[in-house]
């Protein structure tokens, strides 16, 4: 286990927790860090491959694709697939514009109503908060697939049907998950903290915003990214509500692909790479907020 | 106005807040959610086929599910998978994320690269595997002959599908891997200092620094784990339709079957409230066993 022994100097054990010459002190720390990059670069190796083998599949000719048992790689790199895949007869650039909008005004939905709620579930005292949480834990366990049909009928009595309607407006209304997630995290805050900014005379709202939001920096940005990836990636229910090809998202052209062009998995690779990069923007940033001390350099000396 | 009464009146007030605070949830729960599940509660009790319209059937859906040994062998299936993937992932990840928690250098780029399995096609993620799981010319199975072990036939065999299937879903367990780096970073550092101070070597740091500080995000893990594991099934679709037999039919895929292939819609309702109760009682069992390991700042 390596935690915090990378950037502490290393002890013995047997010397007791004795300090070591500065000179032993670093050939340990040295050979915990080659360790640590080891077993950092096996497990890489490990999970590259699933991007690999779609990066060699979106290089692979027609008839590469069809070798079985599959090639691993293809004998020459074919660019032009991206290109076709693309700007072939499917307007991706336009499926890309609404796969924005819809995922941008979800993550705005998620964020300001599952702050709230969470904090509530987390701090406030009330008689039937316990109730209500195993409730909200309950929506979570109801297969999805079980209120499609129900739901369906709902919305297209509202005329919603072909609108970014019932795949936004509920997105402001709270997800289970993240309220759960969210109000893990702020359980963790020390409750000092919270007694200090009480005491200040700070009202709810000025503590959830000053002294929890900082805080739980972390943990917003993975509702950021997990409300991204779930909402760009979202195929099933798009493909229930959205039905002309100027409204439909990437995920849902890509499920195109799989239809119009039966083998065509060199294409459809290429695009869903492409299609991928925001996420992994999107993770690249959020990943920052995930280091060590920048979070509580407000509470030293507790 | 006695001690007793302003209390009071802070403690109506703090629930006044609650019930202000979870309002959003509550009104998005009344208007979208309560409507589906009564009607999925009523499916349960018709026929239904989508070509003619219900008829009512009473418990007869309910009866049939409890003499279908199909159905008691999904469920056995399902927890098997739900119990190896949850207990492989949890833990496994737990361990990769102290390594990425490690202010090493290209920090960014290896949790970048440990979080891609989470965000590829599923598509793709299911021809790879089906490629490193295959008995002959399978990845896995060629690093094990190679120091002279013969792997087994993984998803061609009864024995070995659902263990193939838990490997490929601890690979894709990024979200997890996120999860516990978020949660990293909210342990103070002054009671590692603490602890160090006392003697504490790494090991009793872990133990009892660590692991009591992330209980609560550890927890998150588990029962999220299960929720998903004990519903999932579109991978396994993809990779063994159930096969071999029923080695692999999930309560999930089962559910799928009879509503998207049989287009048995209230058989397919009533397996899912099956479904529903199965996963609300592990989840029981979980926060039962919580109070003994998991540490709360406010209780």
């Amino acid at each position: 286990m390596l935690v915090e022994t990378a950037v502490k100097p290393a002890r013995s054990p047997r010397t007791g927790g004795k300090p070591l010459s500065s000179e032993q002190a670093e050939r340990v720390r040295r050979i915990r860090r080659s360790g640590a990059y080891i077993l950092l670069a096996i497990s890489s190796a490990v999970f590259l491959l699933p991007f690999l083998w779609m990066v060699t599949t979106s290089l692979k000719s027609d008839a590469e694709n069809l070798a079985f048992p599959p090639q691993w790689l293809p004998d020459s790199f074919n660019f032009d697939n991206y290109a076709k895949g693309w700007s072939g007869s499917l307007p991706f650039t336009r499926f890309l514009m609404n796969t924005i909008v819809i995922t941008a005004l979800s993550m705005a939905g998620n964020l300001v109503s599952c702050i709230l709620p969470a904090y509530a579930f987390a701090r406030l005292r009330a008689r039937a908060a316990g109730f209500m949480f195993a409730a909200l834990l309950a929506t979570m366990m109801i297969p999805r697939e079980i209120t499609l049909v129900p739901k369906f009928v709902m919305f297209s009595k509202l005329g919603w049907v072909d609108t970014y309607l019932p795949l936004v407006v509920p997105e402001f209304f709270g997800v289970a998950l993240y309220i759960f997630l969210l109000r893990q995290f702020f359980t963790t805050i020390p409750q000092e903290l919270i007694d200090a900014a009480r005491i200040d005379g700070a009202s709810e709202l000025r503590i959830l915003w000053s002294v929890m939001l900082p805080l739980a920096k972390p943990a917003i940005a993975a509702i950021c990214l997990f409300s991204f990836v779930g909402n760009w990636n979202q195929y099933l229910e798009n493909s229930i509500y959205l039905r002309s090809m100027e409204k439909i998202t990437l995920a849902q052209g890509l499920g195109m692909f799989n239809g119009q062009y039966v083998t065509q998995y060199n294409q459809m690779m290429a695009v869903a790479l492409v299609s991928m990069l925001p996420i992994l923007v999107i993770f690249f940033l959020a990943q920052k907020t995930f280091i060590r001390g920048v979070t509580l350099t407000g509470i030293a000396g507790r | 106005m006695t001690a007793v009464s302003a209390r009071s009146t802070l403690a109506r007030r703090e629930a006044r807040r609650f019930h202000l605070f979870v309002s959003p949830w509550v009104i998005g729960f009344v208007l979208f959610s309560a409507g589906p599940i009564l009607g999925a509660v009523v499916l349960s009790f018709m026929d239904w086929n989508l070509l003619k319209p219900p008829t009512w059937v009473g418990l007869a859906n309910y009866e049939r599910m409890l003499n279908d040994p199909e159905f008691w062998e999904s469920i056995e299936n399902t927890v098997q998978y739900g119990l190896g993937s949850v207990a492989l992932g949890v833990s496994f990840t737990f361990l990769l994320a102290l390594l990425l928690n490690q202010p090493l250098r290209f920090q960014g780029l290896f949790r970048t690269v440990m979080y891609l399995p989470s965000v590829v096609s599923g598509l793709a993620t299911a021809l790879l595997w089906l490629n490193i799981l295959h008995p002959d010319y399978g990845l896995i199975n060629k690093v094990l002959a190679s120091v002279g072990i013969e792997g087994p036939g993984w998803l061609a065999s009864q024995e070995w599908a659902i263990p193939g299937l838990v490997l490929m879903s601890v690979w894709g367990a990024g979200n997890t891997i996120v999860i516990y780096l978020a949660g990293l970073q909210g342990i103070p550092k002054t009671l590692y200092e603490a602890a160090e101070i006392d003697g504490a070597g790494w090991w009793r740091r872990f133990w009892s620094v660590t692991v009591p500080m992330m209980s609560p995000v550890i927890f998150f893990n588990v029962v999220t784990g299960f929720i998903a594991a004990l519903q999932s099934y579109v991978l396994i679709l993809v990779m063994t339709e159930g096969g071999p037999g029923n080695a692999t039919m999930v309560l999930g895929l089962y559910i799928y079957r009879h509503a998207f292939v049989y287009f048995d819609m209230g058989y397919a309702a009533t397996l899912s409230w099956a479904m529903f109760v199965l996963v609300i009682a592990v989840t029981a069992i979980q926060f039962g066993l919580a109070r003994r390991w998991v540490h709360y700042e406010f209780k």
